[in-house]
């Protein structure tokens, strides 16, 4: 079983806030998932290329130009905070 | 007939005729809307302005006797995972409840070349994350034919909007499952098409190896319009392919339809079943070969979707930080704070988990065994389909092992509700096209039946599909 440290843990690093409960109800949930995964070791992929896409796609290029604006505009009203327009943030050095 | 039933087809040839204006076609589905959506709640916002600003768009066009595209003054409903520039686009999470999209998915633009009215935007899964449609944030669809029960999802609104007559045809998205599964719960044509075939730009991101963008409709006709208009490479996003493979003469007599073993296993509704088999049947009566086969990686299909698919949301899903757009909670520290509680409040349980389940699948020491090994059974689960299609046309099954649930029935069973996807997410792994077509009902529950194709057969599968209704 997965330890409720390392729910914390993971939950820091994915930045999602939760609360002591929370962290033990994902601890048993997430034990749960992971034992069903332990299936997949049954089977035998020794040799075997994985796939990350199904289809087969080739580097695809275009040429580094600018297109205007676009949605620049739309994209700065929505910012939950701003000043003119820069994006607002809390400060980060002390 | 009644207008809320008309096929595109027969809704383009009422506009040419004159027998109604656009607008008075979409006031009716409007008026529909009002009449059954609150016990329905397919939609989470109706835009009734600009729909009509729409439809009077395509009303002057006629009166001025020219020509318009099939599509042009027919109402549809998008899911609220596809950006329409200007409208909200939820995802149904609170994290984007007031986000206003920026610009336009694809699919829309080329919807709105063709002059399609859009009456509004559909309820879904919060992020598509689900398979009853339970997981909005914002309150479930309820299934048009048994209100107490689920629309299957994650296209949940979508399915349900096509169902109750509230829109001609609507868009979805399938990532493994969520157009086909709730489009048999709710009694609708859907299409996930091949992966590639249809531009996602525009498209909330979920799983970008596996999402597609596919229509749901009345009719398999519809479905083919629609596809038809939103197919085709996009170069805002690569990718996707120009790749049609032409179905040329089809000929039922002989077509071999291959019927995987592995799919008619205990744990499948002995209703739905028999039903499947017996639309099989169908086509062997019109002279199809029918060929058992076998799948032989498909039990480990869900478990390797469970790894994929929460690997690539924990990455898709870090851009919600609260700081670029959507919901932000300010906390009282640092910038930290800002991000734990943002995305600690702003996103829903079932996303909450799978973002923790792919951050440590992904994690440093875990990724060969989980991420790495997942993308290696996924191989194998693809060359399984190779192997068959050698020896077959396309394939039969059910698209779902039971006709829709109760609402609240599996939603506290987490492996339950996941084996949900048991035969649509199969296919998705192989980022094939696939059909869910409507054969029969158990009571009033409508019954699937899934066609699959090889990659880009699109056509093919539509017309095996019409097939069965014309015999």
């Amino acid at each position: 079983m997965i330890s409720k440290e390392e729910v914390q843990h993971i939950a820091k690093l994915a930045r999602l806030g939760l609360t002591d409960q929370e962290i033990e109800k994902y601890q048993k949930e997430l034990s749960l998932i992971l034992d069903y995964f332990e299936k997949l070791k049954e089977v035998n992929i020794s040799g075997i290329e994985p796939t990350s896409h199904s289809i087969k796609v080739e580097n695809v290029l275009r040429k580094d130009e600018s297109k205007g604006k676009g949605s620049s505009r739309k994209l700065i009203e929505s910012f939950p905070d701003r000043k003119e327009d820069y994006l607002k943030v809390k400060s980060i050095l002390k | 007939m009644k207008i809320q039933d008309l096929t595109i087809a027969q809704a383009h040839q009422g506009l040419v005729n004159k027998e109604f204006s656009s607008v008075e076609l979409c006031k009716a589905y409007l008026e529909k809307i009002r009449e059954k959506d609150k016990d329905i709640f397919a939609f989470l916002s109706v835009t009734e302005e600009t729909a009509l600003k729409q439809a009077e768009e395509v009303d002057d066009i006629i009166k001025r006797g020219e020509n318009i595209p099939v599509l042009a003054g027919i109402p549809c409903a998008v899911k609220d995972n596809i950006m329409v520039e200007g409208l909200k686009c939820t995802a149904a999470s609170k994290i984007l409840e007031n986000y206003i999209a920026p610009y336009e998915a694809t699919v829309v633009k080329k919807l709105k070349k063709e002059k399609a009215v859009i009456l509004g935007k559909t309820n879904l899964d919060e992020f598509a994350m689900g398979a009853s449609g339970e997981n909005s944030a914002f309150g479930p669809t309820k299934n048009p034919c048994d209100l107490t029960r689920v629309t299957g999802g994650s296209s949940s609104g979508s399915a349900a909007a096509v169902a109750a007559d509230m829109a001609v045809y609507a868009l979805g998205s399938d990532t493994a499952g969520s157009i086909r599964y709730p489009a048999s719960f709710c009694g609708v044509v859907g299409l996930r098409p091949t992966y590639g075939a249809v531009s996602r730009f525009g498209l909330i991101a979920m799983a970008s190896s596996l999402d597609q963008i596919g229509p749901l409709a009345k009719s398999i006709d519809d479905c083919q319009i629609v596809f038809d208009t939103i197919r085709g490479k996009d170069q805002m996003d690569s990718t996707s392919v120009d790749m049609r493979v032409e179905n040329n003469g089809l000929k039922i007599k002989g077509l071999k339809i291959g019927v995987p073993k592995e799919y008619f296993v205990k744990g499948v509704d002995k209703e739905v079943e028999k039903i499947v088999k017996e639309a099989i049947k169908k086509y062997e009566a019109m002279g199809a070969k029918i060929m058992e086969v076998s799948l032989p990686h498909t039990d480990y299909a869900i478990a390797t979707y469970y790894i994929i698919m929460p690997c690539e949301i924990s990455a898709n899903l870090a851009r919600y930080d609260g700081i670029k757009y959507g919901y932000q909670d300010k906390g009282n520290n640092d910038l930290m704070e800002v991000y734990l509680r943002s995305r600690g409040r702003g996103l829903g349980d079932e996303v909450r988990r799978r973002i923790i389940l792919g951050t440590y699948a992904l994690s440093s020491g875990y990724y060969d065994a989980y991420y790495l090994k997942a993308q290696k059974v996924r191989t194998l689960i693809r060359q399984d389909f190779e192997k068959v299609f050698k020896k077959v046309d396309v394939l039969m099954t059910p698209v779902a092992p039971t006709p829709a649930f109760k609402l609240g029935e599996k939603i506290k069973d987490l492996l339950q509700m996941y084996l949900c996807d048991v035969f649509t997410g199969p296919v998705s792994l192989a980022g094939l096209p696939a059909v869910s077509l409507p054969v029969g009902k158990i009571d009033n529950l409508p019954v699937g039946l899934q066609i699959i194709g090889k990659p880009f057969e699109e056509d093919k599968i539509l017309e095996i599909s019409k097939l069965y209704g014309n015999n």
